[in-house]
Protein backbone atom coordinates (compact mmCIF):
# COMPACT_ATOMS: atom_id res chain seq x y z
CA UNK A 1 0.00 0.00 0.00
CA UNK A 2 1.37 3.29 -0.99
CA UNK A 3 0.37 7.29 0.16
CA UNK A 4 -0.75 9.13 -3.61
CA UNK A 5 -2.09 11.88 -1.78
CA UNK A 6 -2.99 12.36 2.18
CA UNK A 7 -5.00 14.84 4.03
CA UNK A 8 -3.38 18.03 3.37
CA UNK A 9 -2.38 17.51 -0.05
CA UNK A 10 -5.64 15.96 -1.10
CA UNK A 11 -7.25 19.53 0.56
CA UNK A 12 -4.69 21.61 -1.59
CA UNK A 13 -5.82 19.87 -4.31
CA UNK A 14 -9.30 20.49 -3.88
CA UNK A 15 -8.44 23.64 -3.86
CA UNK A 16 -6.52 24.21 -6.92
CA UNK A 17 -9.40 22.40 -8.67
CA UNK A 18 -12.32 24.84 -7.32
CA UNK A 19 -9.52 27.61 -8.40
CA UNK A 20 -9.10 26.61 -12.19
CA UNK A 21 -12.99 25.60 -12.13
CA UNK A 22 -13.11 29.31 -11.32
CA UNK A 23 -10.93 30.53 -14.33
CA UNK A 24 -12.69 28.84 -16.59
CA UNK A 25 -16.82 29.19 -14.95
CA UNK A 26 -16.31 32.55 -13.83
CA UNK A 27 -19.32 33.11 -11.59
CA UNK A 28 -21.09 29.63 -12.67
CA UNK A 29 -24.14 31.14 -14.26
CA UNK A 30 -24.07 29.15 -16.82
CA UNK A 31 -22.36 26.10 -16.07
CA UNK A 32 -23.52 23.28 -13.02
CA UNK A 33 -21.58 20.90 -11.44
CA UNK A 34 -22.52 16.55 -11.25
CA UNK A 35 -21.19 14.26 -9.05
CA UNK A 36 -21.03 10.98 -10.24
CA UNK A 37 -22.20 8.11 -7.95
CA UNK A 38 -21.34 6.38 -5.72
CA UNK A 39 -17.81 7.63 -4.87
CA UNK A 40 -17.35 10.76 -7.22
CA UNK A 41 -20.12 12.60 -4.96
CA UNK A 42 -17.32 12.78 -1.95
CA UNK A 43 -15.46 15.07 -3.98
CA UNK A 44 -18.25 17.09 -5.77
CA UNK A 45 -19.78 17.79 -2.29
CA UNK A 46 -15.95 18.81 -1.28
CA UNK A 47 -15.68 21.08 -4.29
CA UNK A 48 -19.19 22.07 -4.22
CA UNK A 49 -18.34 23.15 -0.36
CA UNK A 50 -15.07 24.51 -1.15
CA UNK A 51 -16.78 26.98 -4.40
CA UNK A 52 -19.35 28.32 -2.14
CA UNK A 53 -16.52 29.55 0.49
CA UNK A 54 -14.40 30.96 -2.23
CA UNK A 55 -17.50 32.96 -4.24
CA UNK A 56 -19.84 33.90 -1.21
CA UNK A 57 -23.22 35.00 -2.67
CA UNK A 58 -22.82 32.79 -5.77
CA UNK A 59 -25.86 30.27 -6.51
CA UNK A 60 -24.30 27.10 -7.54
CA UNK A 61 -26.24 24.27 -8.94
CA UNK A 62 -24.80 20.76 -7.82
CA UNK A 63 -26.46 17.78 -8.32
CA UNK A 64 -25.88 13.89 -8.29
CA UNK A 65 -26.09 11.14 -11.19
CA UNK A 66 -26.53 7.74 -11.07
CA UNK A 67 -25.25 5.21 -14.26
CA UNK A 68 -26.21 1.77 -13.09
CA UNK A 69 -28.69 1.74 -15.60
CA UNK A 70 -26.78 2.83 -18.43
CA UNK A 71 -23.81 0.61 -17.80
CA UNK A 72 -22.19 -1.65 -20.53
CA UNK A 73 -21.12 -4.57 -17.76
CA UNK A 74 -25.27 -5.29 -16.75
CA UNK A 75 -25.40 -8.70 -15.68
CA UNK A 76 -21.90 -9.51 -16.71
CA UNK A 77 -20.41 -9.42 -13.32
CA UNK A 78 -21.08 -11.93 -10.27
CA UNK A 79 -23.56 -9.68 -8.67
CA UNK A 80 -25.58 -6.96 -10.51
CA UNK A 81 -25.01 -3.14 -9.48
CA UNK A 82 -27.53 -1.42 -7.02
CA UNK A 83 -28.63 1.40 -8.41
CA UNK A 84 -27.96 5.04 -5.82
CA UNK A 85 -29.76 8.26 -5.50
CA UNK A 86 -30.15 10.65 -8.69
CA UNK A 87 -30.72 14.02 -7.79
CA UNK A 88 -30.37 16.77 -10.36
CA UNK A 89 -33.46 19.40 -9.47
CA UNK A 90 -32.06 21.53 -12.20
CA UNK A 91 -31.93 21.87 -16.09
CA UNK A 92 -28.90 21.43 -17.48
CA UNK A 93 -30.16 22.63 -21.05
CA UNK A 94 -27.30 24.64 -22.78
CA UNK A 95 -25.80 24.46 -19.51
CA UNK A 96 -22.05 23.91 -18.96
CA UNK A 97 -21.77 20.89 -17.06
CA UNK A 98 -18.43 19.45 -15.31
CA UNK A 99 -18.95 16.11 -14.38
CA UNK A 100 -16.77 15.07 -11.08
CA UNK A 101 -15.88 11.91 -10.57
CA UNK A 102 -12.88 10.58 -7.74
CA UNK A 103 -10.74 8.05 -10.56
CA UNK A 104 -10.42 8.24 -14.13
CA UNK A 105 -9.54 4.65 -15.00
CA UNK A 106 -10.90 2.48 -18.32
CA UNK A 107 -13.58 5.56 -18.83
CA UNK A 108 -16.22 2.97 -19.37
CA UNK A 109 -18.09 5.14 -16.23
CA UNK A 110 -17.79 8.20 -17.75
CA UNK A 111 -19.39 6.85 -21.00
CA UNK A 112 -22.01 5.96 -19.27
CA UNK A 113 -22.72 9.14 -17.57
CA UNK A 114 -22.62 10.86 -20.73
CA UNK A 115 -25.43 9.25 -21.97
CA UNK A 116 -27.29 9.26 -18.53
CA UNK A 117 -26.89 12.77 -18.69
CA UNK A 118 -28.22 13.42 -22.00
CA UNK A 119 -31.35 12.04 -20.65
CA UNK A 120 -31.87 15.43 -18.45
CA UNK A 121 -31.17 17.41 -21.36
CA UNK A 122 -28.61 19.13 -24.33
CA UNK A 123 -25.66 20.84 -22.11
CA UNK A 124 -24.05 23.39 -24.15
CA UNK A 125 -20.93 21.78 -23.42
CA UNK A 126 -18.90 18.86 -20.93
CA UNK A 127 -16.48 18.78 -18.92
CA UNK A 128 -14.58 16.19 -16.82
CA UNK A 129 -12.91 16.67 -13.93
CA UNK A 130 -11.11 13.58 -12.02
CA UNK A 131 -9.17 13.35 -8.75
CA UNK A 132 -6.85 10.97 -10.13
CA UNK A 133 -6.24 10.01 -13.41
CA UNK A 134 -4.92 6.28 -14.19
CA UNK A 135 -3.40 7.27 -18.13
CA UNK A 136 -2.26 4.99 -20.12
CA UNK A 137 -5.15 2.81 -19.06
CA UNK A 138 -7.97 3.71 -21.12
CA UNK A 139 -10.57 1.46 -23.07
CA UNK A 140 -12.28 4.78 -24.43
CA UNK A 141 -11.40 8.32 -26.19
CA UNK A 142 -12.14 9.95 -22.71
CA UNK A 143 -9.70 12.89 -21.31
CA UNK A 144 -10.23 14.73 -18.03
CA UNK A 145 -10.53 18.67 -18.41
CA UNK A 146 -9.46 18.98 -14.99
CA UNK A 147 -6.71 16.52 -13.21
CA UNK A 148 -5.68 16.29 -9.12
CA UNK A 149 -3.29 13.86 -10.09
CA UNK A 150 -2.14 11.57 -13.13
CA UNK A 151 -0.66 7.94 -11.64
CA UNK A 152 0.48 5.36 -13.93
CA UNK A 153 -0.03 1.96 -11.81
CA UNK A 154 -0.80 -1.78 -12.37
CA UNK A 155 -3.54 -2.92 -13.84
CA UNK A 156 -3.14 -5.26 -10.90
CA UNK A 157 -3.16 -2.25 -8.56
CA UNK A 158 -6.37 -0.19 -7.23
CA UNK A 159 -6.63 3.35 -6.74
CA UNK A 160 -8.97 3.93 -3.18
CA UNK A 161 -10.13 7.13 -2.02
CA UNK A 162 -10.75 7.64 1.75
CA UNK A 163 -12.66 10.79 2.26
CA UNK A 164 -13.40 11.48 6.21
CA UNK A 165 -17.17 11.70 6.69
CA UNK A 166 -17.27 7.56 5.30
CA UNK A 167 -13.93 6.27 5.86
CA UNK A 168 -12.73 8.86 9.01
CA UNK A 169 -9.96 10.10 6.81
CA UNK A 170 -8.88 11.75 3.84
CA UNK A 171 -6.31 10.12 1.90
CA UNK A 172 -5.99 8.65 -1.66
CA UNK A 173 -4.06 5.41 -1.71
CA UNK A 174 -2.34 2.83 -3.81
CA UNK A 175 -3.20 -0.82 -2.87
CA UNK A 176 -1.41 -3.47 -4.67
CA UNK B 1 -26.09 -7.69 -3.84
CA UNK B 2 -28.80 -9.85 -6.03
CA UNK B 3 -31.80 -11.62 -5.28
CA UNK B 4 -31.81 -14.50 -3.48
CA UNK B 5 -34.42 -16.62 -5.89
CA UNK B 6 -33.99 -17.24 -9.98
CA UNK B 7 -37.64 -16.44 -10.25
CA UNK B 8 -40.29 -14.65 -8.95
CA UNK B 9 -42.81 -16.82 -8.72
CA UNK B 10 -44.33 -15.82 -5.03
CA UNK B 11 -43.56 -13.75 -1.86
CA UNK B 12 -43.61 -16.81 0.00
CA UNK B 13 -40.13 -17.73 -1.69
CA UNK B 14 -38.52 -14.30 -0.93
CA UNK B 15 -36.41 -13.00 2.09
CA UNK B 16 -37.08 -9.84 3.88
CA UNK B 17 -33.67 -8.31 2.19
CA UNK B 18 -35.12 -9.58 -0.90
CA UNK B 19 -37.93 -7.12 -0.86
CA UNK B 20 -36.25 -4.65 0.33
CA UNK B 21 -33.57 -4.96 -2.36
CA UNK B 22 -36.51 -4.71 -4.93
CA UNK B 23 -37.96 -1.73 -3.21
CA UNK B 24 -34.23 0.10 -3.18
CA UNK B 25 -34.19 -0.28 -6.72
CA UNK B 26 -37.74 0.48 -7.24
CA UNK B 27 -37.10 4.14 -5.62
CA UNK B 28 -34.59 4.20 -8.10
CA UNK B 29 -36.59 3.79 -11.37
CA UNK B 30 -39.50 5.69 -9.68
CA UNK B 31 -36.85 8.63 -9.90
CA UNK B 32 -36.39 7.51 -13.70
CA UNK B 33 -40.17 7.47 -14.21
CA UNK B 34 -40.19 11.10 -13.40
CA UNK B 35 -37.44 12.45 -15.94
CA UNK B 36 -38.73 14.12 -19.33
CA UNK B 37 -37.24 10.81 -20.76
CA UNK B 38 -38.27 8.31 -19.12
CA UNK B 39 -36.47 5.66 -20.54
CA UNK B 40 -32.48 3.39 -19.94
CA UNK B 41 -31.25 1.51 -21.78
CA UNK B 42 -30.55 -1.34 -19.27
CA UNK B 43 -32.41 -4.16 -20.68
CA UNK B 44 -31.51 -2.93 -24.36
CA UNK B 45 -29.91 -6.73 -25.02
CA UNK B 46 -33.06 -8.80 -23.61
CA UNK B 47 -36.26 -10.00 -24.62
CA UNK B 48 -39.09 -10.88 -22.68
CA UNK B 49 -41.89 -12.48 -23.00
CA UNK B 50 -45.45 -11.54 -21.28
CA UNK B 51 -47.81 -14.96 -21.26
CA UNK B 52 -51.03 -14.06 -20.93
CA UNK B 53 -52.93 -17.26 -20.55
CA UNK B 54 -55.63 -15.33 -18.50
CA UNK B 55 -57.05 -11.76 -19.34
CA UNK B 56 -55.40 -9.14 -17.49
CA UNK B 57 -55.74 -5.49 -18.94
CA UNK B 58 -53.55 -3.04 -16.27
CA UNK B 59 -51.09 -5.87 -15.47
CA UNK B 60 -50.05 -6.44 -18.64
CA UNK B 61 -50.10 -3.02 -19.37
CA UNK B 62 -47.67 -2.29 -16.46
CA UNK B 63 -45.69 -5.22 -17.44
CA UNK B 64 -44.96 -3.81 -20.81
CA UNK B 65 -44.21 -0.32 -19.67
CA UNK B 66 -41.32 -1.40 -17.93
CA UNK B 67 -40.23 -3.77 -20.12
CA UNK B 68 -40.03 -0.72 -22.38
CA UNK B 69 -38.91 1.64 -20.14
CA UNK B 70 -35.83 -0.76 -19.72
CA UNK B 71 -34.95 -0.59 -23.05
CA UNK B 72 -35.87 -4.17 -23.28
CA UNK B 73 -37.87 -6.40 -26.18
CA UNK B 74 -40.84 -7.60 -25.66
CA UNK B 75 -43.50 -9.87 -27.28
CA UNK B 76 -46.73 -10.12 -26.03
CA UNK B 77 -48.81 -13.68 -26.04
CA UNK B 78 -52.84 -14.33 -25.24
CA UNK B 79 -53.96 -17.55 -25.24
CA UNK B 80 -56.98 -16.60 -27.04
CA UNK B 81 -56.56 -17.23 -30.64
CA UNK B 82 -53.54 -18.80 -30.14
CA UNK B 83 -52.17 -22.42 -30.67
CA UNK B 84 -53.90 -23.11 -26.41
CA UNK B 85 -56.83 -23.41 -27.81
CA UNK B 86 -55.71 -26.03 -30.34
CA UNK B 87 -54.67 -28.45 -27.86
CA UNK B 88 -51.33 -27.27 -27.10
CA UNK B 89 -49.57 -28.01 -24.13
CA UNK B 90 -48.08 -25.11 -21.80
CA UNK B 91 -44.52 -26.65 -22.12
CA UNK B 92 -44.78 -26.64 -26.01
CA UNK B 93 -45.80 -23.30 -26.02
CA UNK B 94 -43.34 -21.87 -24.27
CA UNK B 95 -40.62 -23.99 -25.38
CA UNK B 96 -41.48 -22.57 -28.55
CA UNK B 97 -41.30 -18.82 -27.64
CA UNK B 98 -38.20 -19.69 -25.95
CA UNK B 99 -36.82 -21.16 -29.28
CA UNK B 100 -36.57 -17.87 -30.42
CA UNK B 101 -34.13 -16.73 -27.99
CA UNK B 102 -36.46 -14.84 -25.09
CA UNK B 103 -34.61 -14.36 -21.96
CA UNK B 104 -37.42 -13.82 -19.54
CA UNK B 105 -40.82 -15.11 -18.80
CA UNK B 106 -43.75 -12.47 -17.36
CA UNK B 107 -46.49 -15.07 -16.68
CA UNK B 108 -50.60 -15.15 -15.95
CA UNK B 109 -52.10 -18.11 -15.33
CA UNK B 110 -55.88 -19.27 -14.28
CA UNK B 111 -54.01 -22.43 -12.50
CA UNK B 112 -52.73 -21.56 -9.26
CA UNK B 113 -48.79 -23.37 -9.76
CA UNK B 114 -48.45 -22.76 -13.30
CA UNK B 115 -45.27 -21.16 -13.45
CA UNK B 116 -44.15 -23.06 -10.55
CA UNK B 117 -44.29 -26.12 -13.37
CA UNK B 118 -43.31 -24.34 -15.50
CA UNK B 119 -39.68 -23.51 -13.54
CA UNK B 120 -38.80 -26.65 -13.72
CA UNK B 121 -38.78 -27.28 -17.56
CA UNK B 122 -37.25 -24.13 -18.55
CA UNK B 123 -34.19 -22.23 -17.64
CA UNK B 124 -35.16 -18.45 -17.96
CA UNK B 125 -36.47 -16.20 -14.98
CA UNK B 126 -39.82 -16.84 -14.77
CA UNK B 127 -42.33 -13.55 -13.17
CA UNK B 128 -45.27 -14.63 -12.16
CA UNK B 129 -47.88 -12.04 -12.67
CA UNK B 130 -51.12 -13.44 -10.71
CA UNK B 131 -51.52 -17.60 -11.06
CA UNK B 132 -55.34 -18.90 -9.84
CA UNK B 133 -55.74 -18.32 -6.41
CA UNK B 134 -52.24 -18.76 -5.23
CA UNK B 135 -50.15 -15.50 -5.79
CA UNK B 136 -49.38 -12.32 -7.60
CA UNK B 137 -46.24 -11.36 -6.41
CA UNK B 138 -45.44 -7.70 -7.77
CA UNK B 139 -49.11 -6.62 -6.58
CA UNK B 140 -47.62 -7.39 -3.54
CA UNK B 141 -45.01 -5.69 -3.63
CA UNK B 142 -46.02 -2.74 -4.80
CA UNK B 143 -48.79 -2.47 -2.49
CA UNK B 144 -46.36 -2.33 0.43
CA UNK B 145 -43.96 -0.21 -1.68
CA UNK B 146 -47.32 2.27 -1.96
CA UNK B 147 -47.31 1.85 2.05
CA UNK B 148 -43.97 2.95 2.78
CA UNK B 149 -44.00 5.62 0.26
CA UNK B 150 -47.27 7.46 2.12
CA UNK B 151 -46.27 6.28 5.50
CA UNK B 152 -42.52 5.91 5.68
CA UNK B 153 -42.17 2.14 6.89
CA UNK B 154 -44.70 -1.09 6.90
CA UNK B 155 -42.66 -1.91 9.97
CA UNK B 156 -45.49 -2.40 12.63
CA UNK B 157 -48.59 -0.94 10.41
CA UNK B 158 -51.63 -2.28 10.89
CA UNK B 159 -53.26 -3.35 7.44
CA UNK B 160 -56.47 -4.43 7.23
CA UNK B 161 -57.39 -7.13 3.98
CA UNK B 162 -61.01 -6.60 2.98
CA UNK B 163 -63.33 -8.37 1.15
CA UNK B 164 -62.88 -11.75 -1.11
CA UNK B 165 -60.09 -13.43 0.92
CA UNK B 166 -61.06 -16.92 -0.83
CA UNK B 167 -60.69 -15.85 -3.95
CA UNK B 168 -57.42 -13.65 -4.17
CA UNK B 169 -54.08 -14.17 -4.79
CA UNK B 170 -53.06 -10.43 -4.57
CA UNK B 171 -54.85 -10.68 -0.54
CA UNK B 172 -52.03 -14.09 -0.25
CA UNK B 173 -49.37 -12.37 -1.73
CA UNK B 174 -50.20 -8.96 0.24
CA UNK B 175 -50.31 -11.07 3.74
CA UNK B 176 -46.68 -13.07 2.72
CA UNK B 177 -45.40 -9.50 2.15
CA UNK B 178 -46.65 -7.59 4.85
CA UNK B 179 -45.57 -9.95 7.63
CA UNK B 180 -41.88 -10.38 6.34
CA UNK B 181 -42.00 -6.58 6.48
CA UNK B 182 -43.13 -6.75 9.98
CA UNK B 183 -46.64 -5.39 9.62
CA UNK B 184 -49.43 -6.49 11.64
CA UNK B 185 -52.55 -7.84 9.14
CA UNK B 186 -56.04 -8.23 9.54
CA UNK B 187 -58.32 -10.04 6.83
CA UNK B 188 -62.05 -9.07 7.27
CA UNK B 189 -64.75 -10.01 5.11
CA UNK B 190 -68.21 -12.41 5.00
CA UNK B 191 -67.72 -15.77 6.56
CA UNK B 192 -67.60 -17.58 3.38
CA UNK B 193 -65.02 -15.85 2.23
CA UNK B 194 -62.61 -16.31 4.72
CA UNK B 195 -60.70 -19.60 4.47
CA UNK B 196 -61.00 -21.28 7.79
CA UNK B 197 -57.43 -22.09 9.22
CA UNK B 198 -55.96 -18.46 7.80
CA UNK B 199 -55.16 -17.30 11.09
CA UNK B 200 -53.39 -20.23 11.99
CA UNK B 201 -51.81 -20.98 9.05
CA UNK B 202 -50.70 -17.33 8.31
CA UNK B 203 -50.39 -15.60 11.66
CA UNK B 204 -53.18 -13.03 10.99
CA UNK B 205 -55.76 -12.10 12.68
CA UNK B 206 -59.46 -12.26 11.15
CA UNK B 207 -62.43 -10.22 11.52
CA UNK B 208 -65.96 -10.33 10.19
CA UNK B 209 -67.11 -7.13 10.86
CA UNK B 210 -65.88 -4.40 8.62
CA UNK B 211 -66.01 -1.43 11.00
CA UNK B 212 -64.12 -3.16 14.18
CA UNK B 213 -61.71 -3.56 11.33
CA UNK B 214 -61.18 -0.11 9.73
CA UNK B 215 -61.31 1.34 13.24
CA UNK B 216 -58.39 -0.66 14.42
CA UNK B 217 -56.11 -0.45 11.30
CA UNK B 218 -53.65 2.44 9.35
CA UNK B 219 -54.45 0.88 5.77
CA UNK B 220 -57.37 -0.75 4.29
CA UNK B 221 -56.95 -2.80 1.11
CA UNK B 222 -59.89 -3.52 -0.22
CA UNK B 223 -60.48 -6.25 -2.74
CA UNK B 224 -62.53 -6.91 -5.27
CA UNK B 225 -65.69 -9.56 -5.43
CA UNK B 226 -64.78 -12.50 -8.15
CA UNK B 227 -67.65 -13.89 -9.09
CA UNK B 228 -66.06 -15.16 -12.06
CA UNK B 229 -64.37 -17.62 -9.31
CA UNK B 230 -67.12 -18.29 -7.44
CA UNK B 231 -68.67 -22.02 -8.39
CA UNK B 232 -71.66 -21.26 -5.71
CA UNK B 233 -72.70 -18.50 -4.51
CA UNK B 234 -70.87 -17.69 -1.24
CA UNK B 235 -73.31 -14.77 0.17
CA UNK B 236 -76.92 -13.65 -0.98
CA UNK B 237 -76.47 -10.45 -3.27
CA UNK B 238 -74.39 -7.69 -4.28
CA UNK B 239 -76.58 -5.78 -2.66
CA UNK B 240 -76.36 -7.12 0.66
CA UNK B 241 -72.37 -7.74 0.10
CA UNK B 242 -72.28 -3.95 -0.23
CA UNK B 243 -74.44 -3.39 2.68
CA UNK B 244 -72.34 -5.13 5.39
CA UNK B 245 -69.14 -5.32 3.79
CA UNK B 246 -69.14 -2.35 1.69
CA UNK B 247 -66.40 0.71 2.03
CA UNK B 248 -68.18 3.96 1.79
CA UNK B 249 -67.69 7.88 3.02
CA UNK B 250 -70.28 7.12 5.68
CA UNK B 251 -68.29 4.52 7.39
CA UNK B 252 -65.20 6.15 6.93
CA UNK B 253 -66.35 9.66 8.56
CA UNK B 254 -67.67 7.41 11.81
CA UNK B 255 -64.39 6.47 12.46
CA UNK B 256 -63.08 9.16 13.37
CA UNK B 257 -59.55 8.71 11.91
CA UNK B 258 -57.61 9.27 8.38
CA UNK B 259 -56.89 6.22 7.12
CA UNK B 260 -55.34 4.78 3.65
CA UNK B 261 -57.62 3.57 0.76
CA UNK B 262 -55.86 0.77 -1.80
CA UNK B 263 -57.31 -1.51 -4.03
CA UNK B 264 -55.86 -3.20 -6.74
CA UNK B 265 -58.29 -2.91 -9.15
CA UNK B 266 -60.90 -3.51 -10.95
CA UNK B 267 -62.73 -1.58 -8.86
CA UNK B 268 -66.49 -2.59 -8.65
CA UNK B 269 -68.05 0.72 -8.00
CA UNK B 270 -70.44 1.06 -5.25
CA UNK B 271 -70.09 -3.03 -4.04
CA UNK B 272 -66.73 -3.25 -2.53
CA UNK B 273 -66.14 0.44 -2.93
CA UNK B 274 -67.94 3.39 -2.99
CA UNK B 275 -66.39 5.67 -5.86
CA UNK B 276 -66.70 9.07 -2.77
CA UNK B 277 -63.96 6.82 -1.01
CA UNK B 278 -62.10 5.52 -4.01
CA UNK B 279 -61.61 9.14 -5.80
CA UNK B 280 -61.18 10.32 -2.56
CA UNK B 281 -57.79 12.27 -0.94
CA UNK B 282 -57.65 8.75 1.22
CA UNK B 283 -57.44 6.97 -2.15
CA UNK B 284 -53.69 5.71 -2.80
CA UNK B 285 -55.18 3.44 -5.92
CA UNK B 286 -53.26 5.69 -8.74
CA UNK B 287 -50.08 5.64 -6.82
CA UNK B 288 -50.53 2.16 -6.58
CA UNK B 289 -50.77 2.27 -10.12
CA UNK B 290 -47.61 4.54 -10.79
CA UNK B 291 -45.65 2.51 -8.97
CA UNK B 292 -46.75 -0.90 -9.98
CA UNK B 293 -44.07 0.00 -13.29
CA UNK B 294 -41.16 1.44 -11.00
CA UNK B 295 -41.60 -2.54 -9.21
CA UNK B 296 -42.05 -4.14 -11.84
CA UNK B 297 -38.93 -2.47 -13.85
CA UNK B 298 -36.93 -3.55 -10.42
CA UNK B 299 -38.25 -6.84 -10.31
CA UNK B 300 -37.18 -7.47 -13.94
CA UNK B 301 -33.86 -5.37 -13.70
CA UNK B 302 -33.25 -8.23 -10.28
CA UNK B 303 -33.83 -10.89 -12.30
CA UNK B 304 -32.57 -10.23 -15.45
CA UNK B 305 -29.24 -10.27 -14.10
CA UNK B 306 -30.17 -13.66 -12.95
CA UNK B 307 -29.85 -14.87 -16.04
CA UNK B 308 -26.13 -15.17 -17.01
CA UNK B 309 -26.49 -17.42 -14.23
CA UNK B 310 -28.90 -19.77 -15.63
CA UNK B 311 -27.78 -20.57 -18.72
Amino acid sequence: MKTILNGKQLAITIDRLCHQLIENHLQFENTVLIGLQPRGIYLGDRIYETLKKLLPGTIIHYGKLDITFYRDDYNKGKTLHVPSETNINFSIENKKVVLIDDVLYTGRTIRSALDAMLDFGRPASVELLALIDRRFSRQLPIQPDYTGRTIDALISQKVRVLWEQRDGKDEVILVD
Amino acid sequence: MSLSVKHLLGIRDLQRQDIELIFQTADQFKEVLQRPIKKVPTLRDTTIVNLFFENSTRTRISFELAEKRLGADTINFSASGSSVSKGETLIDTVNNILSMKVDVVVMRHSASGAPHFLSRHIQVPILNAGDGINEHPTQALLDAFSIREKLGTVEGKKVAICGDIMHSRVALSNIYCLKKLGAEVTVVGPPTLIPKHMAAALGVNVSYNIREALQWCDVANVLRIQLERQNTPLFSSLREYSLAYGVNRQLLDSLNKEILIMHPGPINRGVELDSDVADSGQSIILDQVENGVAVRMAALYLLAGKKQELV
